[in-house]
């Protein structure tokens, strides 16, 4: 029954916020994304650009901050196109999304590949930890908390709200919906970046092809589950990195542990099933703005 | 312009609009219009649906841009390149559709764009203060901490107005405000107006409403077909005129109509009831009969089972008990496809919700809900070509304002999908027609067309369920009149010996008459006098 034990000993915790750290952050992303009115499917994607990004310039340099600094600023150049195309060209946000995602797969391999000659990478330094913990994930905790205050409390926070809501009430007392979905849109980049820079520099050392294994996605799910709001989405990030957390850590009798590897996709789709019908989603999400006249 | 009477020179306007022209693809939406505005008058500005009001209005507000034309402010030409510049000459504009955030808080909706904030962190407080003054300056109270969607349709439209207030505005320029309310509702807003007139504060209001031009306005300004037809002082002026002016004839307030000549019974309900979820009764024990060549009415205040009636009749709702016959054939609870091959049509309440396919085109939408009969399908594939044709005569035959076929129904005006509608299902020659509130946000000419139509069918010998709030309506068209209340006939009058105040006082269930000659008189086994 030692499983059961594990569950709730201490290095579990640890591993829960490990492993919940760049789905919250992509969760948070796509929640920036979508608080404008702009589907971000190309979180996946960005979280991998930003792994590979931010092990690049690691390695290069020596210095790991560089390293997370490059994965932000790889977060926005993704995020850029997405909003260049969804905003400006007015394309679908799910097609652009999908685009991204499979130009990260794609660059990503082939890149490793032509630098390196294989498909991982190694990663030679990380922050040094304080109190066991990479400094990134105090970050991320002070990101959550600034990110409640700037949504609800400031006048951006407000009108970028709005804009997922009601576009043409936004365009009706001058705000730019698109300046608004920009802004949306690349502060989910440089999120979802961050989170994949953490994820090969700080966590995994090194960077392998497919790494983001659908965390850009289960950050979606947390964003839905946890119904929107900042801290309902870290909540849903903590419970799918638990499950994360479980499926390295422990073995149940007579349970083959593949079924335990399975464990974050089957919750995933089971809070999904549970929670969509009654979460509403930013009346906007998806639409395109077009103005009058 | 014979009939531009415009008053002697007064002074010199606020706001003056000269040769404004706009075209949009396929139409002059405004053809070099005029239109001058004096300070702390209310002007209406009238005309039938696409006359081009709310576009004139649209330019001034700086949503839409003019082709050519100059805009006045104080006597200095002015451009007015974006609703932001617009807010610096003063003028605000309360759009038909809201622009409200619903699930945003009364004071975060008000004040967006132009936010009390300090170093960009919003200063709720200070919001909430203003907003309380504005609103009982006007002459409300307001909840500015209270959700958007928890709000009324006539409390959002006061915080649209204070929105516009917020903005510090003295040109209000409302687009069709009474359009979406009650009659409550229309009453406070005519006392927040003329509140606002008092403030010395200048007023537009766009509307197809004649009553409300009376009522409100100072002046009135009317449009036809892009063009301003002339302006008039109200007290210069009466309804007859105006309404002649808007559609460019002589429109008839009041239906001619025939002597009924009836035939046999078409259709025959015996002890109709719907129940909701919750099991109440929200049609209690309805009968009634209607003979060929006659209008039916059933007058009622909105919400008393009309709809449930009507849509358990039609095949979209279902009736936990009663019998419906259609000529010896039963017809309880049949389908929306047994009905219409019975010959029975159906003109819904809701006509973009029930009626048609916004996305569809005026073809599709022409035949929709008969596209499985023979004369547009066989078993396989529809019959493109029959289609068009069908649909290429009705727009001809109804007047339906369309570029073409093709174009999708939701580029219609109102009017001219209702007509779409209408068209639609007069076209396969019903034998008993269901209409709900067939004329309902549709302008005069419009009304006066669907109105003719329907007494050509009646003067055929066609059967007609009528359900209207417009008591008007109701008693010009019926022959019989059933008054409902709480899912029940409280009385059955003839339509030429009742009045307006007569139906009004069943209407709210303060008199009813003896159930069970209720009952025969719907079943036409008694004569109404009795």
């Amino acid at each position: 029954m030692d499983w059961i034990l594990e569950i709730f000993a201490v290095s579990t915790l640890l591993a829960t916020i490990r492993m919940a750290l760049p789905i919250s952050l992509a969760a948070l992303g796509g929640l920036f994304s979508e608080s404008t009115g702009v589907i971000n499917i190309a979180l996946e994607g960005i979280i991998l650009m930003g792994a590979f990004a931010g092990t690049i310039v690691t390695n290069a340099t020596g210095s790991p901050l560089l390293g997370l600094l490059m994965a932000i600023a790889a977060g926005l150049g993704m995020a850029l196109i997405h909003a260049i195309a969804s905003v400006t060209f007015k394309a679908n946000h799910i097609i652009s999304g999908v685009a991204l995602n499979l130009f990260a797969t794609g660059a990503t391999f082939f890149l490793a590949l032509v630098i390196t000659g294989g498909s991982q990478i190694s990663v030679e330094n990380s922050l040094p930890k304080f109190l066991g913990l990479s400094p990134v994930i105090y970050v991320t905790v002070a990101i959550f908390f600034l990110s409640g205050f700037f949504l609800y409390r400031t006048r951006l926070g407000l009108r970028l709200r709005a804009t997922g809501e009601h576009m043409a009430a936004v365009d009706s007392v001058g705000i730019s919906v698109t300046k608004m979905r920009y802004i949306g849109v690349l502060i989910s980049g440089a999120l979802a970046g961050l989170g994949g820079g953490y994820l090969a520099i700080e966590q995994a050392n090194f960077f392998t092809k497919g790494m983001s294994a659908g965390r850009g996605y289960i950050g979606l799910a947390s964003m839905i589950f946890g119904k929107w709001t900042p801290w309902g989405a870290a909540g849903a990030a903590s419970l799918f990195g638990f499950s994360q957390a479980l499926q390295f850590r422990i073995s149940i009798p007579f349970v083959p542990d593949e079924f335990l590897q399975m464990l974050p996709y089957l919750i995933t789709i089971a809070v999904l099933v549970g929670a969509v019908g009654r979460a509403t989603p930013p009346a906007e999400d998806g639409n395109h703005f077009i103005k009058e006249g | 312009m014979a009939e531009n009477t415009r008053s002697e020179k007064a002074p010199d306007p606020l706001i003056r609009m000269e040769g404004i022209t706009k075209r949009f693809p396929g139409v002059l939406a405004s053809d070099s219009v005029d239109f001058s505005v004096q300070e702390g008058e209310i002007h209406a500005l009238v005309g039938e649906n696409g006359a081009g009001k709310t576009t004139l209005m649209k330019i001034l507000y700086g949503i839409y841009s003019k082709d050519t034309g100059q805009i006045y402010f104080e006597d200095e030409p002015v451009d007015i390149e974006d609703p932001k510049a617009a807010n610096e000459f003063g003028i605000g504009m309360v759009h038909q559709h809201f622009m409200l955030v619903p699930p945003l808080s009364v004071v975060d909706n008000i004040t967006l764009g132009s936010e009390i904030a300090h170093r960009g962190i919003l200063d709720r407080e200070e919001g909430k203060k203003r907003i309380q003054e504005l609103a009982s300056d006007i002459g409300f109270d307001i909840d500015p901490e209270a959700r958007i969607e928890e709000l009324s349709v006539g409390v959002r439209q006061r915080i649209e107005i204070l929105k516009v207030l917020f903005r510090e505005a003295e040109v209000l320029i409302l687009d069709e405000p009474t359009a979406v309310l009650t009659p409550q509702e229309v009453e406070s807003l005519y006392e927040i107006l003329n509140n606002l007139q008092e403030q010395g504060k200048t007023i537009i209001f766009i509307t197809h409403k004649l009553n409300e031009v009376m009522d409100l306005a100072d002046r009135v300004t009317v449009m036809r077909d892009g063009k301003e037809v002339g302006t008039k002082e109200i007290e210069n002026t009466s309804k007859k005129e105006l309404a002649n002016m808007m559609v460019g004839r002589e429109v008839l307030l009041r239906v001619e109509k025939k002597e009924a000549e009836l035939g046999e019974e078409l259709i025959r309900t015996e002890n109709l009831t719907v129940t909701n979820d919750e099991g109440k009764e929200i049609v209690n024990d309805i009968s009634f009969s209607i003979q060929e060549g006659e209008v039916f009415g059933i007058a009622g205040v909105q919400g008393n089972g009309q709809t449930e009636l009507i849509e358990a009749l039609t095949g979209i709702d279902e009736f936990s008990s009663g019998t419906v016959e259609v000529q010896e054939s039963d017809l309880t609870n049949a389908d929306g496809r047994e009905i219409r091959e019975e010959g029975i049509g159906h003109i819904p309440e809701d006509r973009l919700d029930r009626g048609m396919i916004t996305d569809f085109t005026v073809t599709e939408n022409f035949v929709l809900g008969y596209h499985t009969f023979e004369r547009y399908s066989n078993r396989l594939f529809l019959k493109l070509r029959e289609m068009d044709a069908h649909a290429e005569e009705a727009v001809e035959e109804f007047d339906i304002k369309t570029p073409s076929i093709k174009t999708l129904a939701e580029s219609l005006s109102g009017g001219n999908q209702q007509k779409l509608i209408v068209a639609r299902e007069l076209s396969q020659q019903p034998k008993l027609l269901v209409a709900a509130q067939p004329t309902r946000g549709i302008d005069v000419g419009a009304i006066e067309f669907v109105h003719e139509r329907l007494m050509e069918e009646r003067a055929r010998g066609k059967g007609l369920l009528l359900v209207s709030s417009e008591l008007d309506e109701i008693i010009s068209l019926s022959d019989r009149i059933a008054v409902i209340y709480e899912g029940e006939f409280t009385g059955i009058f003839d339509a030429d010996e009742t009045s307006k105040e007569e139906l009004g006082v069943y209407m709210t269930g303060s008199k009813r008459q003896d159930e069970e000659k209720v009952r025969r008189k719907a079943l036409n086994q008694v004569s109404l006098r009795e």
